[in-house]
């Protein structure tokens, strides 16, 4: 019931003998998260934590331990290095945890995702990760406030996503996958992406999408979901309140200076998409509950 | 990260891009240095220099009209010049409140025959770097782009092949250029990508790049920005960064590493993430209050952090009411909460404070507010917080 991980995912962790990697790694061992192995160049053959086997390299993860996806929480500097590498060893998916990542490695990393031959997903980078509830969680969300269930959500943003899913949970609804797709505007995985992934998912019956100022890929994905999706989808736009021209946090999260890229533009595409709109971030999931039932 | 056009046209000049002969003043003795340099009755151009577009067109706040004016001879110079220096400008790009001019760039006037635009940027939607010209320099491009987009060249680069020579042909022939001017335009045009490689720049602007009355090319005015992101492999372009562009409180934010961002309003929030920092913010101004920050502490923000947040946010004197919005995830909740309770006692807080805490550890985070005995109103969801702190600072 849910899309790209699930309880069969074997996960490597990038970076795993840091202080970050280590912290969140043994959450995520605690929420039953199957870690194989973990990459930390020149220390292979030492275990971490006693339990699991570190490798110089992916291609070794992937192929002593048959890994099929990973997280990576290794420095901005060297981020880029570490997704290539993932690609390489032609793993399916990659989540990209790290933020701060120079843009030019993430253009090259994205026209190198383009190529024909690629065999991998990339998830961020700087986002949460992604938890399928009770069977994997790969990423830095509490794992707590996740419960099963048939709601899909998507979102640019780490914290205003727990909001979102917290909302669900309290009010009895479980979620098939949760995936935050991060805050930069050059990412790996978009809303579009995401959403045709969701719709078809068939243990998947509704669809929440969390957007911000800044860039088009709300607008793409309304296009999508008008055109292709008969499920329930709610969505929210943070920012409405931003000026123009300045970076709010979130390096994808701009205004122009020409006026592209509003929260008011967002909006109008999600009304014409039939997309349940959530005017403000304490209504996301009753926005859903309007027109989904469960 | 962004720079003065007279550091841009040293760059520019490194790299082998003609520009008109120019000197930088920040004080009334560099300005009667760089005056020096010029000839007696010599046309020059006076520039204010700050981190925004639109100066010609600008007005200072004294009334002073432009802050790019041809002038004749030193004389005239040294008294535009002096009216620029320590006047604040404000133009179509800066706040209301305009930016203070500490620096005045002098430049030889030359002779236009013609104004052009040409950029290199990385595109943020097709993740590749592209060229973009126009026969119609001179003026803001999106107005360009807008009114006749066909007058708009735009050239793909691949990251991995570079520049060739058939991308300089190409645009040089869309721009018109003739006989040695292909050659000026190939070599200007290699240049400026090497500029904007070398220092992983994200945008390279010559606006505009003029033909001269001898049909040379020229760059007259130039804009670049460079990726924040990659800046710690370029200390040479980090040194151009100018702290007097940007305001103190977001300076002393990045160097708690707190993302903060100066707003009108008088309600200020403190809040874990970017999205929810901004969300924060709509809600507030749906209840009819407005945010008077954006500001996310981070996943893993400790006490001192939350302490320098609080100073932060209450050094500005327009602040009515504190609005503490944490959803802890990584960052558990009784951490927070040790954080407010120093900060409270650290530094005087006279104002309400509103704090919604949810998530890891919630219950021993409300119990340490509670016990600490500080001023606080706690609130159950994000809802009822913006209502409470609109409430209250509106009453």
């Amino acid at each position: 019931m849910s899309i790209l991980v699930n309880k069969d995912t074997r996960l490597v962790v990038q970076g795993i003998t840091g202080k970050t990697g280590t912290f969140h790694s043994k959450q995520c061992l605690e929420y039953g998260t199957n870690i194989v192995a973990g990459v930390t160049p020149g220390k292979g053959g030492q275990t971490w934590e006693d339990s699991v086997p570190v490798c110089n390299t992916m291609a070794e993860a992937v192929r002593e331990h048959g890994a099929n996806a990973s997280v990576i929480y290794v420095p901005p500097a060297f981020a880029g290095d570490s997704i290539l590498e993932a690609i390489e060893a032609e793993i399916p998916l990659v989540i990209c945890i790290t933020e701060v990542v120079p843009v030019r490695d993430m253009a090259e990393i994205r026209r190198r995702l383009y190529f024909k031959n690629t065999k991998t997903r990339l998830i961020g980078p700087n986002c949460p990760g992604i938890i399928t509830p009770g069977e994997c969680k790969i990423g830095i969300m509490p794992g707590y406030i996740h419960k099963p269930g048939r709601v899909g959500v998507v979102s640019r943003s780490g914290t205003l996503t727990y909001e979102a899913v917290w909302q669900l949970t309290q009010r009895g609804h479980g979620q098939s996958t949760c995936i935050g797709i991060g805050g930069d505007p050059i990412n790996g995985t978009s809303q579009t992406d995401a959403i045709r992934m969701f719709n078809e998912d068939p243990e998947t019956d509704a669809i929440i999408m969390i957007g911000e100022i800044g860039g088009s890929a709300e607008e793409e994905a309304c296009e999508y979901i008008k055109a292709h999706v008969k499920k329930p989808v709610a969505g929210f736009i943070a920012g409405a309140s931003a000026p123009k021209g300045r970076t709010m946090g979130h390096a994808g999260a701009i205004v122009s200076a020409s006026g592209a890229g509003t929260a008011e533009a967002k909006f109008d595409a999600m009304e014409d998409a039939g997309v349940a709109i959530a005017r403000n971030p304490s209504e996301i999931a009753d926005a859903l509950l309007s027109i989904y039932k469960g | 990260m962004n720079i003065h056009e007279y550091q841009a046209k040293r760059l520019l000049n490194e790299y082998g891009i003609p520009v008109p002969k120019g000197y930088a003043a920040q004080t009334s003795r560099e300005v009667t240095t760089a005056i020096a340099h010029l000839g007696e009755t010599q046309k020059v151009v006076v520039k204010a220099q700050i981190h925004a577009g639109g100066r010609g067109k600008g007005t200072f706040t004294d009334g002073f009209q432009g802050g790019v004016k041809l002038v004749d001879g030193r004389e005239a110079a040294l008294e535009t010049a002096n009216r620029m220096l320590g006047n604040t400008l404000v133009t179509k790009q800066t706040s209301p409140a305009g930016r203070k001019v500490q620096t005045i760039y002098f430049t030889e006037a030359c002779e236009i025959q013609h104004e052009y635009y040409l950029a290199i940027v990385l595109d943020r939607e097709s993740a590749q770097t592209v060229i973009i010209a126009s026969t119609e320099g001179g003026m803001d491009i999106e107005e360009v782009a807008e009114s006749s987009p066909e007058k708009i060249v735009r050239v793909p680069i691949s990251t991995t092949m570079g520049l060739r020579h058939h991308h300089c042909r190409r645009v040089a022939f869309e721009l018109g250029f003739s006989g040695d001017q292909i050659k000026q335009f190939a070599r200007l045009l290699t240049g400026l990508y090497k500029l904007y490689w070398e220092n992983n720049a994200m945008l390279v602007e010559i606006n505009p790049l003029i033909t001269t009355d001898r049909g040379d090319l020229m760059a007259l005015d130039a804009k670049m920005t460079f990726d924040g992101n990659a800046i710690f492999q370029h200390p040479r372009i980090q040194q151009l960064r100018d702290l007097n562009e940007e305001d103190p409180k977001e300076i002393e934010a990045s160097e708690h590493n707190l993302s903060y961002i100066a707003l009108d309003g008088n309600i200020a929030c403190l809040v874990n993430g970017a999205g929810l920092a901004m969300a924060t913010m709509d809600i507030i101004k749906s209840c009819g209050g407005e945010p008077a920050n954006f500001l996310d502490v981070g996943g893993g923000a400790n006490e001192d952090q939350v302490t320098a947040a609080f100073k932060i946010i209450l050094s500005d004197p327009k602040v009515e009411g504190i609005l503490v919005n944490i959803f802890g995830g990584i960052m558990k909740c009784d951490v927070i909460a040790r954080g407010i309770v120093a900060a409270a006692r650290n530094v005087d807080i006279q104002v309400p404070l509103v704090i919604r805490l949810e998530g890891t550890n919630v219950e021993a985070g409300k119990a340490i507010l509670k016990e600490s005995g500080i001023a606080c109103t706690p609130a159950d969801s994000l809802a009822q917080a913006a209502e409470i702190i609109t409430a209250q600072v509106n009453s």
